[in-house]
């Protein structure tokens, strides 16, 4: 917020304004009136709320310091928590962002672009409850010996593998949550990696191909550089996003087997624990991780004004 | 951004190819690898398309076949479909309750940020107050604040005024979650809208109130078009918000605070799972259908929304 006020002083508009703009300013303030405090409900109070209480204890009685960021970082639960989320954010954004660009590149050049697109894009359509219950029916597990009617496990069984409790395994829970997230949000990737391909310009393409570039040669030096600042937008939104993974976890298994996350966690405290402290200091963790790709994408977009 | 929105609408057509192959060799070579990468599109297409499928095939399946066959089996003469896993839902479960409350609370969900979003939109692109910048900014900056963080201090506020279990509560909380977004969104397609047009209506002596709802909602159909589809799947498939401020009244409990119980009590209960998801996705997949094009922009404008 500093950061903002100071840059505030700094004319971002051309400084040259020839013309009165429209209407009086006093009148502004009814206009932005109601979204304003709106947030200031919705938003400020609860974050300076929030901010004061992860220093309080669990029904918030009395200031304990910074115990419950210490409790955070070192106890063995907590910090297991911590590594599912940096799990969670290496391969949720590899996969949504690098499967989305994949797709993106190959179905440019393909009669049916349209149907494949809709395909992977219809799941971001679909809530995480009913995403909950299609999935149950992928992971679902009988006991060995009977009619595996998961379809993963189905599969298993054509190779004679035994079945897997895809979402109790500890080995694998992790990984089979984050496919789920990756079913959801690649299409999201696809779709507007795909329209920054279709903006790249024709003649550096073409001047590419006199050239003799084949198609791997094309994709690292022409199409990953032209489309990098939609790559950069792309992928700030992933790690928003799984930093603050909260849906999925709950939908699937509650966080129990070892897959709990930080949001599922300031859930747990929250309702289970009734410690507020504790959620509190993780929702103020995670607030804090979120603040640098914040302040990229706002001065990515101050860039986007002043070239207007 | 509006050139990234044309991209986006060319991009849900197929590209034309142009030129014609220089040689024979050359031809085949490249049939043969377009060949082998619509393949592998068609396989991830379909990978993707399956686990929604299953669920389709599940829902039409008598209860007794769900849990001992896998629904491919289903797909093998004689088939054997029925349609009263839906009947069941629907008069049991309280779906059809459930599903008028979805509506209830998602189309006022939809207009309230709409209106208020495109209000503060309006001053932010269109007058000049001090401070305009910050609060735009600060505004955008509300995009990434994990929602959550509200809950507990929303909640009591709600409980002490006596607003919790309410419609209204729900309206309210979505209308706030939804702003930030609303009014990024439209702030920059208002912006975009051409200068003359509106200095014009004012020399004219049109006020602000006149050239926003005469000049500038007719003129941004699209973007609002867009935000309302945007909204209304969001409202729509909440859970999180229905079950803190509804949770203890069910008599107004969204379908997917329903199917979450369901989940809860019938975790076994496959037929009644399947057909009441099946439900709750039918409205958000014919809006979705109908109206990619739109929701396709609405997704680029808006690609900062954590």
């Amino acid at each position: 917020m500093a950061t903002l006020a100071r840059q505030e002083k700094v004319p971002t508009t051309a400084p040259v304004r020839r013309r009165r703009e429209p209407g009086a300013s006093p009148w502004a303030w009814a206009w932005i009136g109601p979204a304003v405090i709106l947030l200031l409900a919705f938003f400020i109070y609860p974050l300076i709320n929030t901010f004061i209480l992860s220093f309080q204890n669990a029904d918030s009685t009395r200031f304990v310091g910074l115990k419950n960021y210490i409790t955070i970082f070192t106890s063995p639960t907590m910090l297991g928590v911590l590594k599912n989320n940096l799990l969670w954010l290496v391969l949720g954004t590899t996969l949504t962002v690098g499967l989305g660009l994949i797709v993106a590149v190959l179905v440019d050049k393909v009669k049916i672009e349209s149907i494949i697109k809709s395909a992977l894009f219809i799941p971001m359509a679909i809530s995480m409850v009913s995403a909950g219950v299609i999935w149950r029916f992928v992971y679902i597990y009988e006991p060995p010996n009977q009619p595996q009617i998961g379809l993963l496990n189905a599969i298993l069984a054509l190779f004679h593998i035994p079945p897997q409790v895809w979402l109790i395994n500890q080995n694998i829970n992790n990984f089979a949550l984050i496919v789920v997230y990756t079913w959801m949000w690649t299409g999201f990737c696809m779709v507007i990696l795909s329209a920054a391909l279709k903006g790249i310009p024709d003649d550096v393409v073409e001047a590419a191909k006199i050239d003799g570039a084949n198609r791997w040669v094309m994709f690292w030096q022409i199409t990953i550089p032209m489309i990098g600042p939609t790559l950069g937008v792309v992928t700030t939104t992933m790690i928003i996003n799984i930093m603050k993974i909260f849906d999925v976890v709950y939908v699937m298994t509650g966080g129990n087997y070892n897959t709990d996350v930080v949001a599922q966690e300031f859930w747990n405290q929250l309702f289970s624990f009734q410690n507020y402290g504790m959620a509190s200091a993780l929702a103020v963790i995670l607030t804090i991780a979120v603040i640098p790709v914040m302040y990229i994408n706002i001065r990515r977009m101050r860039a986007e004004e002043r070239t207007r | 951004m509006s050139t990234l929105e044309e991209q986006a609408v060319a991009a849900m057509q197929p590209k034309k190819t142009t030129g014609a192959p220089r040689t024979t060799e050359n031809y085949f070579v490249r049939s043969l690898s377009n060949a082998l990468i619509t393949a592998i599109v068609v396989v991830i297409a379909l990978l993707w398309s399956v686990p929604t499928f299953g669920l389709f095939v599940s829902s039409f399946r008598p209860p007794q076949l769900i849990s001992t066959t896998g629904w491919w089996q289903g797909l093998i003469p004689p088939w054997n479909f029925t349609i009263t896993n839906y009947m069941q839902v629907i008069t049991a479960q309280g779906m059809g309750q459930a599903f008028l409350n979805s509506l209830i609370i998602s189309i006022p969900g939809t207009l309230f940020p709409l209106l208020l979003g495109s209000f503060a939109a309006f001053a932010f692109a269109w007058i000049k107050f001090p401070g305009r910048d910050f609060f735009f900014f600060g505004i955008v900056a509300m995009l990434v604040i994990p929602g959550q963080i509200a809950l507990v201090p929303l909640l009591q506020i709600f409980t002490a005024i006596g607003f919790t279990g309410q419609y209204w509560a729900v309206w309210i909380a979505h209308t706030a979650f939804g702003l930030p977004f609303a009014v990024f969104l439209l702030r920059n397609f208002f912006a975009a809208l051409p200068r003359d047009l509106l200095e014009s209506a004012y020399v004219d002596g049109a006020s602000n109130f006149r050239s926003f709802w005469t000049i500038v909602i007719p003129l941004s159909v699209p973007a609002l078009a867009s935000l309302a589809i945007f909204q209304f799947m969001w409202v729509w498939n909440d859970l999180l918000i229905a079950l803190i401020f509804l949770g203890g009244n069910p008599q107004r409990a969204p379908m997917t605070l329903n199917i979450a119980d369901l989940v809860g009590t019938y975790g076994n209960n496959y037929q009644v799972l399947t057909a009441a998801a099946f439900l709750s996705m039918a409205l958000p997949l014919i809006v979705f259908f109908s109206m990619q094009r739109y929701f396709v922009r609405g997704i680029l404008a808006g690609s900062v929304k954590g």
